[in-house]
């Protein structure tokens, strides 16, 4: 059996399975049900100053479902903590006393001044926590007020804040970044030079989740009125996926841990992550969809995998995949790949060649001798890998590499070498070779 | 040989309890509630070119209002099904869907489980009518006038599309009601709470069509006059007549033609006063074998055979109607046929009858006989088209297999009359089929009355 225990940052934690700093985390009653059922750690509900906060009481959450009401993306106008510091504080000592095996990390946000981070941090230190994480994502009512995405979208305010925690503490610093920039990885080089010993990603993304065209207002509406919210769920993995892999493969970040957010549902999810660069991994919108249980899938799954792969721990294949996220520019343009389909499997729905016919290269016939039958014409497949997406029957189109002879479409001959746009004759700023 | 005949004939009403009553004839199939209809929907794949459409007779575009259903605008998907069968929603309950558009679903293929484009169709088709919204409007008037005799689905179908073009239409029928077989054939459970009758009248609504009932051709009117009175003339009027058994005691007391009784069945306000015999054969392999058969069970009956002289493959009723016959308690037997019926003072009593076997194309009796005890015998073996009304016109109407022919647009050899349903050479016994006979007939007529 593979060993999933984690040590990241140094704190340890059965599994890499945390839960994110939201509503599951919120109350030393839910955190200890977390426990029971068996996660690695959890990042305490962001803490704030005296007084604290208060949520609306209407509702708070929005979001959009599949026809079976599956969930797919979640909104939350959700504030940071709103019971009192010291409640919080009582609490998560309590929690780390009775279980000292498992991460506790504490999520801070006060305002934008060295004395107010000196005040609090001296506090939670008291607690016995692991670490903390600076919440610098949350894009909604804290940022009006100067904290959250506020602080997390000015790099020079990331780095401060971070420098002050590293100079008033001890505990390992997480930086929790927000998406709702156009390079996450301007954030994650301000913590790092903040000091920064992880970060943390991604946060909600600024969303409007639905329009309710009766109200004429946003879901969720409260008293006729609507806010952006942050979205999160499945929905958003695959922009989380690409934030992690840009902070990973970035040479001035280069080694700075990472902790992945977003949308992670199943342990596959949770790979994706790791194998990207995440050392580990949180989870919000899931839990509070299925409840705490889904953590027995996310371990027993990663473990088979594990154990299928012949990886004995984690640190076997966390960043495996970071060399392999590269530039468009130095793709191989040498290699052709053509569309193939499974006449055997084909259900002759269509899709295939309609999606080609109206919105592509015309490379997919709908009838053949004048029967119904979808073939995939050589001539003009440019591989593009749409009819693969639309097919409803997996694995029945495959996109197959040509390694020899001609590309029927440019009658050029398959060159087995490799080349890339930097030095392609179409490219102006291409590098020419020396004549 | 000797006879061993019956008890005597046990024909009575009150078989059953009376809350049997409803609950056997409820619903066959209970309507989608919408989160089910919802959930459905998303299996269709949007077909491109889709085979479901390619087999629904009317060419109802299915992906369209599946995919309508699916973003929550149901009255869109009932006007893309009503705008190709405007008796969308008795189709949605009557039609063979799985020798139809189920059977052609790509998921029929991939996985067994079609689409369920039946009671998708019926979802959305009941919502419209619930709602009560009007969908279709009239052309401008045109001032032009036809007669259309017969108010079943094909003279429904084509009034209602020559209305919509602006003509006025005038439909009339030998039965106090509309709805043809819809109102007085099929199967009770498959058309409840007077749903024939909701569709007649959500048809109606559009305007420009009149109803003149109890009026048949050869008694009340003639096709000479029709053809004078109006600019064109539609025929649509089933078929009258019943397949006689041509078998010794045919005309005995309790053998009783089956679509009557279903009609009477459909008609009755109290199905514990229609009274049905213990032991019940049923003659027949189509659908009214099985409908009367069926019924028969639901009444009461306790034993209830069908007999056909085929085999199981060349019944014409369904697989899915002969499973539902066999789980309702119906036995059919195969491979043989009636060869008399034996009676006690008048009244049947029992059947002798054949074995049948196929020999070198033909089938033959082979000899071997039975007798199986009944108190009501029904006949279920077909019906004909009675062409005399058409006579006494000046012009005749040209037949072809004892029914009257038609070109492709449906028109009959008479340059001002067309036809379509049952009353065709080539019917095919289907309100889906004849929906669309009236359908292209009335664009048919339109061209005529543009020209
Ligand atoms: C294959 C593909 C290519 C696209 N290319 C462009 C492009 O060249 N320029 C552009 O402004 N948007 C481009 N887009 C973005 C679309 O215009 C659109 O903004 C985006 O797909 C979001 O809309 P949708 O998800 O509702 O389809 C592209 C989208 C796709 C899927
Ligand atoms: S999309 Fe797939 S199943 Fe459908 S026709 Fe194309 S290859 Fe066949
Ligand atoms: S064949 Fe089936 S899946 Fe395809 S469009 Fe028709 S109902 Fe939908």
């Amino acid at each position: 059996m593979a060993d999933i225990s984690s040590n990241f940052l140094g704190i340890k934690s059965p599994n890499p399975f945390w839960l994110a700093s939201a509503p599951p985390t919120d109350k030393e009653y839910n955190v200890v049900r977390a426990f029971e059922a068996g996660w690695g750690g959890v990042v305490w509900k962001t803490l704030g100053e005296n007084p604290h906060v208060v949520n609306v009481n209407g509702p708070r959450y929005g979001a959009i479902h599949g026809n079976d009401r599956r969930l797919l993306g979640l909104n939350n106008i959700e504030l940071i903590t709103d019971r009192s510091l010291e409640i919080n504080l009582e609490e998560i000592t309590r929690v780390k006393k009775n279980w000292p095996d498992r991460a506790l990390i504490v999520s801070l946000m006060v305002p934008c001044e060295e004395q107010n981070w000196i005040d609090i941090l001296k506090r939670v230190e008291d607690t016995g926590c692991d670490g903390i994480e600076l919440n610098f994502g949350c894009p909604h009512g804290m940022s009006e007020r100067g904290m959250g995405a506020a602080v997390g979208q000015v790099p020079e305010y990331v780095e401060m804040v971070t420098r002050w925690c590293k100079t008033h503490s001890d505990l390992p610093v997480i930086v929790k970044l927000t998406p709702n920039i156009s390079d996450v990885r301007q954030s994650a080089r301000a913590a790092h030079r903040g000091g920064a010993d992880a970060v943390s990603l991604i946060n909600t993304i600024n969303s409007i989740v639905g329009v309710d065209l009766d109200l004429m207002a946003p879901t969720p509406t409260v008293d006729g009125k609507g806010t952006h919210g942050g979205y999160c769920g499945p929905a958003v993995k695959p922009i989380a996926l690409n934030m992690v892999a840009e902070i990973a493969r970035d040479p001035e970040t280069q080694g700075l841990p990472i902790s992945g957010i977003g949308g992670i549902t199943t342990w596959k999810d949770a790979a994706e992550f790791m194998v990207l660069g995440s050392g580990n991994v949180q989870v919000c919108t899931a839990a509070m969809t299925y409840g705490f249980k889904i953590v027995t899938e996310l371990a027993e799954g990663l473990s088979n995998w594990m154990d299928e792969k012949g990886y004995s721990s984690l640190d076997d294949f966390v960043g495996q995949a970071v060399p392999n996220v590269t530039d468009w520019k130095y793709l191989n343009l040498n290699y052709i790949a053509k569309a193939s389909i499974d006449q055997d499997l084909c259900i002759k729905c269509g899709r295939c060649h309609i999606a080609c016919e109206d919105t592509s290269h015309q490379a997919i016939t709908a009838t053949v001798d004048g029967v119904r039958k979808f073939e995939v014409i050589d001539d003009e497949c440019v591989g593009c890998n749409l009819c693969v997406s639309v097919c409803p029957v997996e694995d029945c189109i495959s996109m197959v590499q040509m390694t020899e002879g001609t590309d029927p479409r440019t009658n050029k001959p398959i060159d087995p070498g490799y080349a890339n746009w930097t030095t392609h004759p179409n490219n102006p700023s291409a590098v020419k070779a020396a004549e | 040989m000797s006879i061993k005949t019956g008890e005597g004939p046990d024909i009575r009403s009150s078989r059953l309890a009376q809350e049997d009553y409803s609950k056997n004839f409820g619903d066959i199939h209970p309507p989608l509630a919408s989160h089910e209809a919802y959930v459905e929907a998303d299996r269709c794949y949007f077909c491109y070119d889709a085979p479901c459409t390619v087999a629904c007779p009317t060419s109802i575009d299915i992906p369209m209002f599946i995919r309508q259903i699916s973003a929550d605008n149901v009255k869109g998907a009932a006007k893309t099904i009503f705008e190709e069968n405007i008796l969308g929603g008795m189709c949605a309950r009557v039609c063979p869907t799985e020798t139809l558009c189920e059977q052609a679903c790509v998921r029929q293929e991939a996985e067994g489980k079609p689409v369920k484009i039946g009671l998708l169709q019926r979802y959305a088709t009941d919502h419209l009518l619930e709602e009560g919204d009007k969908v279709f409007e009239r052309a401008a008037l045109t001032g032009r006038k036809v007669a259309v005799v017969g108010a079943g689905p094909a003279g429904l179908a084509c009034a209602h599309r020559l209305a919509m073009h602006g003509h006025d239409v005038t439909v009339y029928d030998a039965r106090k009601k509309a709805g043809g077989l819809n109102e007085y054939g099929i199967a009770a459970y498959k058309s409840v709470d007077g749903f024939a009758q909701r569709e007649v009248e959500f048809l109606l609504s559009i305007g420009g069509i009149t109803l003149d009932l109890g009026k048949s051709l050869g008694k009340e009117l003639s096709l000479s006059d029709l053809r004078q009175k109006y600019d064109a003339v539609f025929l649509g009027m089933g078929l009258a007549g019943v397949n006689s058994l041509r078998a010794e005691g045919e005309e005995l007391d309790g053998v009783v033609d089956a679509v009557s009784y279903i009609s009477d069945l459909r008609q009755s306000t109290d199905l514990s006063r229609l009274p049905v015999g213990r032991k019940v054969v049923v003659i027949g392999g189509g659908m009214t074998a099985v409908d009367a058969a069926v019924q028969s069970k639901l009444l009461g009956a306790e034993e209830v055979t069908i007999l056909y002289r085929r085999g199981k493959e060349q019944m014409n009723a369904s697989d899915y109607e002969q499973d539902l016959a066999q789980t309702k308690g119906v036995t059919i037997r195969h491979w043989v046929k009636p060869n008399r019926l034996i009676g006690v003072n008048g009244k049947v009593s029992a059947i002798e009858c054949e074995y049948t076997e196929e020999k070198a194309g033909s089938l033959k009796g082979t000899g071997e006989t039975f007798t199986l005890n009944a108190d009501m015998v029904f006949k279920a073996i077909g019906q004909n088209f009675v062409a005399a009304p058409l006579n006494g016109s000046a012009e005749v109407v040209e037949l072809e297999s004892g029914r009257i022919r038609v070109g492709e647009d449906r028109r009959t050899s008479l340059g001002d009359v067309w036809a379509g349903g049952d009353c065709i050479a080539g019917g095919e016994d289907l309100t889906v089929a004849a929906v669309e006979d009236g359908k292209v007939a009335a664009e048919a007529i339109n061209a005529f009355l543009s020209r």
